[in-house]
Formats: structure tokens, C-alpha cells, sequence
């Protein structure tokens, strides 16, 4: 098994895309959401994307297949919505732990099918840990400051099963992603440390905090070096950025990260901003254009997509990426 | 020199080798060599305040995070909070009080000292903070397993710690026992724990001395020398301390407690001791300690006699209660430099920063570093909380005038280097840019503004001042190289100037951004009229000085083109719907537009005969009656804070600084009244008029014709009944047979204010200078207020009887209109040649008007009264070219001068 810290040493890597605006243009319904196991759930599961892992994993390993082809080193599990807390949404919090499991399985086994073609590109897969529905540090009424729906301890329980369930069910590292509040980001950091412990495991932890607007700061108002230093504790693999910011506009605050540590810098962010519709319209061209300023500048060791990027963006990403190689 | 024999002189950090020490709350803490002193709020603690613990005790969270709230503003880096009390469940205080301060941006900045001698209280406030934060305390008191433990989870929840010297023996009381206990813990928590040795703060036990225990002797030596050891021996390690213990002795004596604590932080800071537990206000400034007093402290301190307690107690009962109490605002005085230059920048207190600015420059390699590292760290501060909200416009204003006097102490310094090392590049501002107040226009208000703000934002600004030609802005534009060019202007005849501008820039090939301000301006104006006649660059509109960064933001960065597109296609649209908008608007003929003016039963109420004919003129009119006619709302408005006077001041986001603009305001109102910075002058005239030719009035003096006011009208296709006015219709006609009235008048409240405004200028008093302005703007419209009311009462007396308070004057619910040229009833700035003739106004007040027909000075109203109860006021809205034509011929000019001046009224 390829080290993906040999490979870092070599080469810029390539994370994949989206995920739910790729299952969208499968038009699945609600029977297939649910599939032989979930039949009879008491709650509608259209919707729930993790789930198709175990329902429909057809489709999920199409999808990754379409991003390995594409050329993506790094495959991301269908499981970014797989905690607990997250799945308390559509009453499955009993099946957390096979969501994990069979979000890792069926991502490693497309990967290995491709590494095996091309053992020089051998691929990886990093089991997505999202930052659930809930926030350890800031109140969800705003009469109450003081007041929390969720505690720390609740949310390392939780992510401690989704870790379990990816490490055990292949995953070859992790990625604490779309961090909004350092504090659950910390819940999700301490309890892998404690899983890994526990299974005599040692995988690399990527972590992805998200800027939510342009003052630079995280939605619970951490500036990027604030968030960094909160983090690096944990020593991970890589920090980065994802989500909420086109790629131009990331390109300080992963200035920021590059500077300030000593990890590898990791970057997926979306298809621009959000049009008129909602809708991510940059195209592949464009973001790869904006993604080539971080490869001239030296910012980034990861690149990926997040919201709005499809198999395309990622090709235009891997094709550039190319034109840099480390060495 | 050093008080350990093994080492000489001051501490100098030596493991370079090892990373920072870094802390988080929201911002980052990096605790460098250079950071000499990190400073702990104490305060938030119920073992060492009363205060706070009475707070906690009667549930008053509230009032609790205004005390860690106020510990931060006054310079706390990280503040200690300690919930250990038997009285009270300090788990669930600890947790309640950590999840407000995450909701209090202010506070929870910083970075939190978990301070408890209970560990489940310590893991609980680790799960409470989302930022890095500092344990407060772990020892091998309870032996080695368990301190290995613990350390292991505060490194796993990603703190630092303080690490007391403490063992299963007990606390560590000599030198001896302190450095063997912290090289233990040190290579238990590096070795077996792995925790990063940067994040090891030891606290290796501050005593009190002076107890009259001969055991207790040497407690703050010893101290001292083994922080020396520590940080000379210890890779990364940081000694902090709580200070206050020392004093313990001397409780209630704070003149000896403050200098004691003074000269045991001198002297622990010397050795390595960079963090405390300090409460700022029971701290002296060490060369202030009286001499007799010093000596006596450090004798005991330093353990130099074997009577230094005695003769400290002895000098004790002399100085108790003999300095006075330090006042709460210099607090900030005692933080790191950094600090002060900081707090001295965001909350724009001047008094200090020259002193500040120096040391800075003694430290620094270069002069032009202390712009580049401390002043900009603070002005990012500033903008930060300007971008966020949480500072407006009058405070950036007053971080700017700090700003620019620091600036102006280091320029001689900067100037100096320059000549020594020519190579040194001129700037290091991330955009140069050119504001100018068009040609013909005075006002600035607005450009003083967006240049303050701009600057704020390390933009280097090139400000041409008011009546600026063309030639000169298109020449120092390329002279200086400017990267962006905005102009400012405020009368309509300087929309027509920035055509010129821009097509003149057009013709000499620029390419750079020109940005387009003023109260007259509009986006509709600039899609239309400029952005058209700038091709080679992009004329992009800014509606007020907080947008101003943005805009500049992206011209200069890079979305630039992204940004322009935007706009282009922004203007598109805009130039679409102007001009559909105006093939739907159907005008009518003058003529027509006559024959539809608004009718006036002139025999149901007939012109009253005023009491006084003639012009009157009054100077240095009492200011003090003219400033309770003050309309405050747009006071405010010139600030960019939005909001009807009074409620402005309790508005819930701006009501503070409301409330702090308008105390500031009020002072140098009073000031400028008990002092006469300004004059105020006034001309007012009563003649003798009737309208004719439908549109002009004709002004009489005994029935000869002394001058006309000719009045433009409504020609826009009107739904039946509704009339084309013109303030011509609210004089009386000439064929009707009856005599009417009308009045004009022209008042300042600017006589004299270049000289304060120069003073502040000089002093680089942009907050002041600005406030002046618009104090002089206020006093003149309540002067034209107050002038109004003296006519309708008095001179004119039509409504001898009216009763109004200063409201209902505000509300304009008086009888009769005072229009002013310019403004939308006439928008014809030429009718002001008329009306000053007639007046004599800039021989009677000093009021000049410029090419452009603006007033100077800018603190300046003109008008005319119309006193018929229909008057009222009116937009003439687009006039088409035969009104023109008939403007030019009233008015003995060319066609093509004609136009120029109605040039934001035409409608083709």
C-alpha cells in the first residue's frame, strides 16, 4: 500500500468534486433511497445521499469512478452527513456505523481497481467527516448566548462512531471538512485520536475549515491563523480550506495557512459563488484558472472541488496539476 | 546583570530552534521573544475578587462579562477565569460563563486561562472553548501517573499548560526544591507525554515576602532565580506567576503593594519571566517609584538587609494613602507597546502616540517599520472592526487622526533614512489614489471622508482639495502615477464638470479607474453621462465612504476585471432603463405647460403688504439662538450613522456612537460659540414683484424694475388636472392687476472657519476639522431656518401669529417655501447672480459664489420667500430645448451656455 505522504513528497494531489450535485442527475426517488433494507423506515430518506452507500452503492462507486477517471488521487466517502446527529434528521442513527462502513468500503474498492490499473497514480480514499447540523460553541437562540443544542461530548460520541466505521471500513485517511465551529472541529479531532488509539490505527487527519465570508473568519468568528493554531495540536497531515468561497477569494487565507505551518495545505473550494439561482456556474476552465494562481504561488498540496464541481472541473484541475510537479 | 550567579545580564531567549508559543481565541496570540510580557486579566476570578465572586454568587452574569469584558479592553492578552469557590458549583460556572464570553466577539478574542485546582472543572472549560487555551494549573502534586494523564488530555484538546512547581512533597520553597520539580514535570511532559515544550508555562510559586517570617526571606529571589534557571535551562519552557501574592502582607497599603509589585515584575522580567497574573491598576510604573520607596522594596524583594522588613513596614505607615488614586483610563498605559499603540489607534486617543511612536522607532531597524509593523497592526485592528461593524465611520475618523500624527512624528526620521539609503522605495501602500472636489465646487465634507477611510486602509491618498481643473487632476494623476482618480462634487454644475473629466481622460489615453461621488451624483448619472465617455477605463460610482474600500478593494485587486464586468454590464442595463424610461416620458411644449400653470385665486387671498421693503443685514448674529434651530438628523447623516434625532441616540447598534458623536458635537458648539470661531452673517430683501410671461418674476423697487428671478416649469405630460408649476406661479400676476411680494435671502455661519479648519488640518485633526464643518453646514440651514421665521413673523409678518416648536419647523408646517437655487423647484444654480445681485450678498455677508455658482463659504443657504399659503415645494423634473431656448433669451446667454447650466435637467 502507497503512502500518501511519499506521494505528497512528489506530487500535488488531486481531491475529487461534489458528490450530491453528481447524484442529483441520477433522479432517484424515494424507493430507491430506501432499497431492501430501509423499506419500511418510519421517515422519508429522499434526500439522504449517505445512504445511498448502502442502497444504491451503483451509483456511489459510479461516481467515484468518474472522479478517478478524471483523474482524482484523493476520493472523498459518501458519508459527510453520516454522524449521528446528522442522521437523527431522517431517525437513522442505528445505521451510522454500516453508512460509515459501506461509504468506505465501496470507495476503496473503486480506488484499488484503479491503483491497480495505474500503480504509478495509486489512489486514495479519505473518509469525509462533516461538521454535522449542530454547533458546540454558538446558540442556536439568539435571546439565549448561553444556550447549546449540542455539547462537546455529544458530538465526540458521535463522530467517534463515524470514525470507527470508515477506519474499519477502509478508509485510508480522514478529512475533517467544512469546519464551521473550531469547537465541533475539536470533538471530531479528539475522537479520532481516541479511535485510533483504541483499533492500534494511525491514519493521516486532513482538516478543511471553511471561511464563511469575506472577513476572513470562520462562522464562529475565528481568523484563519486563530482556527490554525486551534487545530495544529492534532498534528494532521494537511490544513486547508473548502466550501462557502470561490477559489479566488480563498487564495489569502490559504496564504495565511502556508505561512504560518508546517503541514501540507489542502484547498477545495466550490464553483464560484452561488448565481442568482443557487446554482455554481464556474466553469472548468475558470476554476482552474484561479486554482493555477495557488500552484504559481506554491499555496496549496491538495486541490480539490467542493459544491458545484463535477467530473470536468476535476479533469481541468488534474490536467493542470500536472504542469507542477514537485520535483 | 543577573540575579542567578551562573548568568550575566538580561534574559536573552535562546532556543530559536523551537516554535512559538501560540494561543487563540477568535484572533491569534503569538507569544515571540519579542513580546517581552503577556499580560493575564485577573480579575475574572472568584478566589482573588470579591467583586466577581458576589457577581457569580447572585447569578449576575451579566455584569460578570462586563468585568472580563473591561479587562480586555484595557489590554488583558489572555484573561484567567477561576470559578474555585466552596459556595459555588464551579463546574457549572465555569461552563455557563465560558459559552457567554464564545457569544461576546470582544471578549472571547483573547485567548482563556482555564484557572482551577479541580480537574473535572478544567476538562469541562476544555470542552467549552473553541480556541486554544491555557490550563491553569496541573502539578505532580498527586503523584506522576496522574499528571501524566492529564497532561496527556489537555494536549489532546489542544491547550497549553501551566505547570505548577509543586510535588507529592509539597510546593516548592526554595530554589532548590523550584528547579527540580519544573526539570521533573519538564521532562515528564516533553519525554513521556510529548507535549510540545513551547507550551509549557511553569509557575514556579510566588510568595509573599516581608511576612517578619525569617523563612519567607527569600521567596521572591528565589523566585527569580530559578525563572532565570528555567529559561536557561529548559528548552521553550515560559515562566508566569501570580504577581499579587508578593505583596500579601501589605494589604490595604496600595502605594507599597503597587510599588512592590512594579519593581518584582522589573526584576522577574530581567530574569525570563514572560507571563503574569497582573491587575494593571495595582501596578506602578517602575522609574516612577519614589527612590526611599524603591530602595526599601527591593531590600526585601532582593533580601539585601536583614532589617529590610522592618524598615519597609516602618516606611509603610508613612506613604499609606500618599499617591493618589490612579484614574481607570491609564490602565492601558502599563500594557506592551504594541498594545498601547494599538488601543491608542482604535480608540483614537492622541495623547500619547508621539511617545509611544518613539520607542517604537528605537527598536525597529528602520523608522518607515514602526508605519509598516506597529501602526499598521493596530490600523488593521481598526479596519477589522470598521469592516465588522463594530466601529463607525466618527471613530475611524478620530484612529486616523492618531494615525496621521504618528505618521507626521516619524516623516523628519523617514526622510532621514531616505536621504542616508536613496534606494529605499518611497511607499509601501498597496494603492495610490487621487480625490479632487471638481472644479467650481466647494464642498468636501464627503472627499475628507472617503479619504480618511481609504487611508485607514493603507491606501496613500493624494487629495487635491476643492475647485479642482481638469488639468491639474489628469496631470498629478500621471505625475504621481495614481492608480485610481475619484472625484467628488456636490452642486449639479459639477456633474457636468466630471463629463469633463472623464472624456478628457478619454482623449489622453487613461486607463485607470476613475470612481464618481457626491450628493449629486448618482449611478444612474454615471452609467448615462460618464461611464460613456470613458472608454479606455472603467467610471464606476461609490455611493459613501464605507463602500469607498470595497470598491477600491477590487478595482486594485484581483477580481479587478471580474469587478469592472460587473459593472459594465450593471450600466448596460441601467443605460436601457434611463432611456426607456424616457421614451415613455412624454414632455409637452412650454407653451403648453403655461397654459396648464397652477392657478392661484388671487382675490380669495391677496398678497399680504410686508412690514419692511428693502434688504436688511445682520452680523455676528448671536450663535447661540441660531443653534437651537439645529436640525440634527443630517448631522448625523454627513457621519454615515442613519437615524431620525433624537432616537439616533438609543438606536441599539449605532446609539452609542451616536450618543458620542453628538457630546463631541456639543462641545465644540459651545465652543465655538464662547468663543466665536464663527461668524454668522445674514442679508434678507422684501420687493415688490409680479410674474410675467408666465415665468418670470419681476423684482421692483417703487415700481421701478431693480431685477428678475426667471423660474423654470414642469413640461412633462401631466394627467388632466394636474398642474405644470413653476414657482412663478406663486407670484401674482402682472395682468392681474395686484401687487405682490417677494423676498431673498443669502446667510452663512462660515465667516472665519478656514483658520480652525487649518489649525486641525496642521494638527492632523481630520475628526475635528470635519466636525467643524458640519457644525458650520448645521448652523447655517438653522440660521436660514431661524431668518425664515423672522420674516414670516416679523419682517414680512404674514403669519405674525404662528406658534412652532422646533419640529414642526423641521417639518417644514409652516405657511410659505424658501426654494433654494439649485435644488429641484429650481434647479437653475444661475438664478443665485440674480439673487445676490439683488441682495448685495457677497458685499453684505462675504458670501462668494464660485465659477460653478457654488457658495463659499460652503456654510452657506440662499433662497427666495415665497409667502402665498399654496406655495409649496416642487420638482421641475426634465425641461425640453424650447424652455431652453426661452431660459437663454430671459436670461441674455448663448444657447450652448444655456444648456450647460441646465444640463441635469435636460430631458433630451
Amino acid at each position: 500500500m502507497a503512502n500518501i505522504r511519499d506521494e505528497l513528497k512528489k506530487r500535488i494531489l488531486v481531491l475529487d468534486g461534489a458528490m450530491g450535485t453528481m447524484i442529483q442527475q441520477y433522479k432517484l426517488t424515494e424507493e430507491d433511497f430506501r432499497g431492501e433494507r430501509f423499506k419500511n423506515h418510519s421517515c422519508p430518506l429522499k434526500g439522504n445521499n449517505d445512504i445511498l452507500s448502502i442502497t444504491k452503492p451503483e451509483v456511489i462507486k459510479a461516481i467515484h469512478s468518474k472522479y478517478l477517471a478524471a483523474g482524482a488521487d484523493i476520493i472523498e466517502t459518501n458519508s459527510f452527513g453520516s454522524t449521528s446527529i446528522a442522521q437523527e434528521d431522517y431517525q437513522l442513527q442505528g445505521a451510522v456505523y454500516d453508512i460509515n462502513y459501506a461509504c468506505a468500503k465501496i470507495a476503496k474498492e473503486v480506488a484499488e481497481e484503479f491503483t491497480k490499473k495505474t500503480p504509478e497514480k495509486p489512489r486514495f480514499v479519505a473518509g469525509s467527516i462533516g461538521p454535522t447540523t449542530k454547533l458546540a460553541s454558538m446558540s442556536p437562540d439568539v435571546n439565549d448566548p448561553g444556550f447549546r443544542n449540542i455539547s462537546f461530548d455529544e458530538l465526540r460520541i458521535a463522530f467517534k462512531e463515524q470514525a470507527k466505521g470508515l477506519i474499519e471500513g477502509g478508509a485510508d485517511l480522514l478529512l475533517v471538512e467544512t469546519i464551521t465551529d473550531t469547537l465541533n472541529a475539536k470533538a471530531a479531532l479528539l475522537a479520532i485520536n481516541e479511535i485510533q488509539q483504541e483499533l492500534n490505527t494511525n491514519l493521516p487527519v486532513m482538516i478543511s475549515g471553511t471561511i464563511t465570508d469575506a472577513s476572513g473568519r470562520t462562522l464562529s468568528g475565528q481568523t484563519t491563523e486563530a482556527f490554525l493554531i486551534s487545530v495544529q495540536h492534532s498534528k494532521p497531515l494537511s490544513i486547508g480550506l473548502n466550501c462557502a468561497l470561490g477559489a479566488a477569494a480563498l487564495r489569502p487565507y490559504l496564504q495565511v495557512l502556508r505561512n504560518k505551518s508546517n503541514f501540507y495545505v489542502s484547498a477545495h473550494p466550490n464553483a464560484g459563488l452561488p448565481n442568482e439561482m443557487g446554482e455554481y456556474d464556474e466553469s472548468p476552465e475558470q476554476m482552474a484558472a484561479q486554482i493555477k494562481v495557488f500552484l504559481d504561488e506554491g499555496l496549496v498540496d491538495i486541490v480539490g472541488g467542493c459544491c458545484g464541481t463535477t467530473p470536468e472541473h476535476i479533469k481541468a484541475i488534474a490536467e493542470l496539476v500536472k504542469k507542477y510537479p514537485k520535483n | 546583570m543577573s540575579l542567578h550567579p551562573d548568568y550575566k545580564g538580561k534574559y536573552k531567549h535562546k532556543w530559536e530552534h523551537l516554535p512559538h508559543l501560540t494561543l487563540s481565541g477568535l484572533e491569534p496570540l503569538i507569544v515571540t521573544p519579542e513580546t517581552n510580557f503577556v499580560n493575564i486579566g485577573e480579575r475574572t476570578n472568584v478566589a482573588g475578587s470579591k467583586m466577581f465572586l458576589r457577581l457569580i454568587n447572585e447569578n449576575k452574569f451579566d455584569e460578570a462579562l462586563s468585568v472580563a469584558r473591561e479587562q480586555v479592553e484595557n489590554g488583558a492578552q489572555i484573561i484567567d477565569i477561576n470559578m474555585d469557590d466552596g459556595l459555588i458549583d464551579g463546574k457549572e460556572a465555569m461552563v455557563k460563563f465560558l459559552k457567554l464570553i464564545a457569544a461576546e466577539p470582544d471578549i472571547s478574542r483573547v485567548p482563556i486561562m482555564i484557572d482551577s485546582s479541580k480537574w473535572e472543572i478544567i476538562e469541562a472549560g476544555l470542552q467549552n472553548v473553541q480556541g486554544k487555551s491555557v490550563v491553569n494549573s496541573i502539578s505532580l502534586k498527586e503523584g506522576e501517573q496522574q499528571f501524566i494523564e492529564q497532561a496527556t488530555k489537555i494536549l489532546n484538546y489542544g491547550a497549553a499548560v501551566i505547570v505548577m512547581a509543586f510535588d507529592e512533597v509539597g510546593q516548592a520553597d526554595s530554589y532548590e526544591r523550584r528547579i527540580e520539580i519544573c526539570e521533573k514535570s519538564y521532562r515528564i511532559l516533553v519525554d513521556k507525554v510529548g507535549f510540545p515544550p513551547q507550551d509549557i508555562i511553569f509557575d514556579p510559586n510566588i510568595f509573599p515576602v516581608a511576612t517578619g517570617m525569617e523563612e519567607h526571606r527569600k521567596n521572591a529571589l528565589d523566585f527569580f532565580r530559578a525563572t532565570r534557571w528555567i529559561r536557561e535551562n529548559l528548552p521553550g519552557a515560559h515562566v508566569s506567576g501570580g504577581v499579587s501574592n508578593v505583596s500579601f502582607s501589605f494589604r490595604g497599603n496600595n502605594p507599597v503593594r503597587e510599588a512592590m509589585h512594579s519593581a518584582f515584575l522589573y526584576h522577574a522580567i530581567n530574569e525570563g519571566m514572560d507571563m503574569g497574573i497582573v491587575n494593571p491598576s495595582m501596578l506602578g510604573v517602575y522609574d516612577d517609584i519614589p527612590k526611599d520607596l524603591l530602595e526599601r522594596v527591593e531590600d526585601v524583594l532582593l533580601d539585601r538587609r536583614d532589617d529590610a522588613t522592618e524598615r519597609l513596614l516602618d516606611f509603610a505607615e508613612s506613604v499609606v494613602g500618599s499617591t493618589k488614586e490612579k484614574k481607570k483610563d491609564d490602565e492601558w498605559r502599563s500594557q506592551p507597546l504594541q498594545e498601547r499603540i494599538t488601543h491608542a489607534l482604535v480608540k483614537g486617543n492622541a495623547d500619547f502616540i508621539e511617545q509611544d511612536v518613539e520607542k517604537a522607532r528605537q527598536i525597529v531597524d528602520k523608522p518607515i517599520n514602526v508605519i509598516e509593523q506597529h501602526l499598521m497592526n493596530g490600523m488593521n485592528v481598526v479596519g477589522d472592526l470598521f469592516g465588522s461593524g463594530k466601529m463607525f465611520l466618527p471613530q475611524v475618523v478620530k484612529s486616523a487622526r492618531v494615525m496621521k500624527k504618528a505618521v507626521a512624528y516619524l516623516l523628519p526620521f523617514i526622510e532621514e533614512e531616505k536621504l542616508l539609503n536613496p534606494s529605499l522605495s518611497d511607499s509601501n501602500a498597496v494603492g495610490k489614489i487621487l480625490l479632487a472636489t471638481v472644479k467650481g465646487d466647494v464642498h468636501d465634507i464627503g472627499k475628507n471622508i472617503v479619504g480618511v477611510v481609504l487611508a485607514c486602509n493603507n491606501y496613500e491618498v493624494i487629495d487635491l482639495g476643492v475647485m479642482t481643473p481638469l488639468e491639474k487632476i489628469i496631470q498629478i494623476a500621471k505625475d504621481e502615477k495614481v492608480d485610481i482618480i475619484g472625484l467628488s462634487g456636490l452642486i449639479t454644475p459639477s456633474l457636468d464638470e466630471m463629463v469633463y473629466v472623464a472624456k478628457e481622460m478619454e482623449k489622453e489615453g487613461m486607463s485607470i479607474p476613475l470612481l464618481i461621488g457626491g450628493a449629486t451624483t448618482s449611478k444612474v448619472h454615471t452609467a448615462v453621462k460618464i461611464d460613456q465617455h470613458y472608454t479606455s477605463g472603467q467610471a464606476v460610482y461609490v455611493l459613501d465612504a464605507s463602500r469607498s474600500v470595497t470598491v477600491v478593494e477590487n478595482l486594485l485587486g484581483e477580481k479587478k476585471n471580474a469587478f469592472i464586468q460587473n459593472v459594465k454590464e450593471e450600466y448596460e442595463r441601467l443605460r436601457e432603463t434611463y432611456s426607456k424610461r424616457q421614451q415613455t416620458k412624454e414632455t409637452i411644449s412650454l407653451a403648453e405647460a403655461r397654459k396648464n400653470k397652477y392657478q392661484i385665486d388671487w382675490e380669495a387671498h391677496p398678497p399680504q403688504k410686508p412690514n419692511f421693503i428693502g434688504t436688511k443685514t445682520f452680523s455676528e448674529y448671536d450663535l447661540k439662538e441660531i443653534s437651537e434651530y439645529i436640525d440634527w438628523t443630517p448631522f448625523f447623516r454627513t457621519w454615515e450613522l442613519a437615524g431620525k434625532y433624537p432616537q439616533i441616540l438609543e438606536d441599539e447598534i449605532v446609539g452609542n456612537e451616536a450618543k458620542k458623536l453628538f457630546t463631541d458635537a456639543q462641545q465644540m458648539l459651545e465652543q465655538i460659540i464662547a468663543e466665536k470661531w464663527l461668524e454668522a452673517k445674514a442679508v434678507i430683501g422684501i420687493w415688490e414683484a409680479n410674474t410675467e410671461n408666465d415665468d418670470i418674476i419681476k423684482v421692483y423697487e417703487e415700481n421701478n424694475p431693480i431685477g428678475q428671478l426667471y423660474q423654470l416649469r414642469q413640461q412633462s405630460k401631466k394627467a388632466t388636472g394636474v398642474p405644470n408649476m413653476s414657482l412663478a406661479d406663486f407670484i401674482a400676476p402682472k395682468e392681474s392687476g395686484i401687487k405682490d411680494y417677494i423676498g431673498g435671502f443669502a446667510v452663512t455661519a462660515g465667516i472665519g472657519i478656514e483658520k480652525h479648519i487649518t489649525r486641525f488640518e496642521a494638527d492632523h485633526d481630520d475628526y475635528h476639522a470635519i466636525m467643524l464643518k458640519a457644525l458650520a453646514d448645521r448652523l447655517a440651514e438653522a440660521f436660514a431656518e431661524l431668518m425664515h421665521l423672522k420674516v414670516r413673523k416679523e419682517y414680512w409678518g404674514y403669519a405674525a401669529n404662528e406658534v412652532l416648536d422646533n419640529n414642526a419647523l423641521i417639518k417644514e408646517k409652516y405657511v410659505g417655501i424658501r426654494p433654494a437655487p439649485g435644488y429641484p423647484a429650481c434647479p437653475n444654480h444661475t438664478l443665485k447672480t440674480d439673487l445676490f445681485q439683488l441682495l448685495d450678498a457677497t458685499n453684505k455677508t462675504g458670501i462668494e459664489l464660485t465659477e460653478s455658482l457654488a457658495m463659499y463659504p460652503t456654510a452657506a443657504v440662499s433662497g427666495m420667500y415665497f409667502s402665498h399659503p399654496e406655495s409649496k415645494y416642487f420638482g421641475v423634473g426634465k425641461i425640453d430645448k424650447d424652455q431652453v431656448e426661452a431660459y437663454a433669451k430671459a436670461n441674455q446667454l448663448d444657447f450652448d451656455i444655456a444648456e450647460r447650466w441646465l444640463g441635469s435637467v435636460l430631458s433630451y
